[in-house]
């Protein structure tokens, strides 16, 4: 894993992702720290720092003893999130480039159009 | 935060040679640390000097808040795996683990059985006879098994090939997850243990250069691609590793970036990207001589 922001955010998301396209559910248990630590290779302090984020961001709650699990409404709220974002993440570089090669508005709609059967 | 190595001012001089000069650090307890530098940077002596086998010139070191010099008491508590390690010239490997349990009281002889199989190992091989690979993996063994609350290990995979250097990887971070104690790993292959090092302690010519969380290291550097003046203008306030220029075009690996940096340089356009910690410690120890820069990250320490 490597994009350049630290490892601990790049888990957290990952996990968000995980939980964004379903694969686990609300109150669904999780993999444990030293299970992310294990498959990601990466030190267990910073799959802890990960999770902790989660956990304090609302997304994952912590049983004690038996391990994480997903909070109830949390793909909801990750996805309002998410959505949020997708302007300026998203829609603002794809603007920009298309100002770049001179392609019109119309013609970037056209394109999204087609690209969304 | 507890520390388990506190150096202040330490200095080691061998004649005119400084091979550590003025070190000041602290590894935390429960950890996994690398000490990191170029061959010759000092790091063998800073591990010599952190587990009493040589005297300090000037400057004070603490294992588990005492001397460790010719100090059992906390000496017991650590296995030093050097990079030469020497053995009774009839040893074999299984003599070697025969024996270490009377050193490390936390041996676990289970676990060096499940080692010896995973590296191949012949035990019953003279030392003497072993490769250079399997000789490295004796120490791996040994420094794993001895579960010691401070493991160092000083360049411990010379002639291990990849598929025995990254058994010895997931084996330390799966061991460590169930028994945390303290690990110091000294590499020159900084991309290999990047992702399992919690800390890095960097030497260069002596000095320590940096001593930072590695979260905190790659999320304060980054390079930042584009056309040279609106480059330049993005990194005007940050600190400057190294530029590249290509005709009009530059890439700069700088240091000090912040989150609301990097959001400004990709909205002027420009492409913003990771360095990886190996990559910043080349732009940190690569140039000459040169102990001008060495400020600039050392101010993570006080952290």
């Amino acid at each position: 894993m490597d994009d350049g922001r630290p490892i601990f955010l790049q888990i957290a998301e990952q996990i968000e992702n995980q939980i964004i396209d379903g694969s686990y559910g609300d109150g669904e248990q999780v993999p444990s720290i030293n299970e992310f630590a294990a498959f990601h290779r990466i030190n267990p302090a910073t799959a802890l720092k990960g999770i902790t984020r989660l956990v304090d961001t609302g997304v994952l709650y912590k049983r004690r003893g038996i391990g994480m699990f997903v909070a109830d409404g949390a793909r909801d709220r990750l996805l309002a999130e998410r959505r949020e974002r997708f302007g300026t993440e998203f829609v603002r570089p794809l603007v920009a480039e298309a100002r770049a090669l001179s392609l019109t508005t119309d013609h970037l709609i056209e394109m999204i159009r087609k690209e969304t059967p | 935060m507890t520390t388990i190595v506190e150096a202040t001012g330490l200095t080691k001089r061998y004649g005119k040679v400084t091979a550590v000069d003025d070190a000041t650090f602290a590894v935390r307890a429960g950890t996994i640390t690398g000490l990191l530098g170029r061959n010759g940077a000092g790091k063998t002596t800073l591990m010599h000097l952190i587990t009493g086998q040589e005297f300090a010139t000037s400057g004070s070191i603490a294992l588990l808040g005492e001397s460790p010099v010719e100090n059992a008491g906390v000496l017991q508590h650590t296995c030093f795996i050097k990079e030469s390690q020497r053995y009774p010239d009839d040893f074999k490997p299984k003599h070697v683990f025969a024996t270490a349990p009377r050193f490390f009281a936390n041996w676990d002889s289970a676990f060096a059985g499940e080692l010896i199989n995973e590296f191949r190992l012949p035990v019953d091989r003279r030392i003497k006879k072993l490769s250079r690979g399997q000789l490295s993996s004796v120490g791996v063994i040994v420094g794993l098994a001895s579960r010691a609350p401070l493991t160092i290990f000083d360049e411990p995979y010379l002639g291990l090939d990849a598929v025995a250097r990254q058994t010895f990887y997931d084996r330390l971070l799966a061991d460590y997850a169930e028994h945390p104690r303290t690990v110091i790993l000294s590499t020159h292959l900084i991309d290999e243990v990047a992702d399992l090092l919690e800390h890095a302690i960097v030497v260069d010519s002596g000095r320590v250069i940096i001593d930072s969380s590695v979260d905190a290291l790659r999320a304060d550097a980054a390079t930042i691609a584009g056309p040279a003046s609106v480059v330049d203008q993005a990194t005007r306030s940050l600190t400057v590793l190294h530029r590249e220029a290509l005709g009009g075009f530059v890439s700069v690996t700088v240091t000090n970036v912040s989150d609301d940096d990097r959001r400004a340089a990709r909205d002027a356009g420009l492409e913003v990207s990771a360095v990886s910690l190996q990559q910043l410690i080349i732009r940190q120890t690569g140039g000459a001589p040169d102990h001008h820069t060495h400020s600039t990250l050392t101010e993570e320490a006080s952290r």
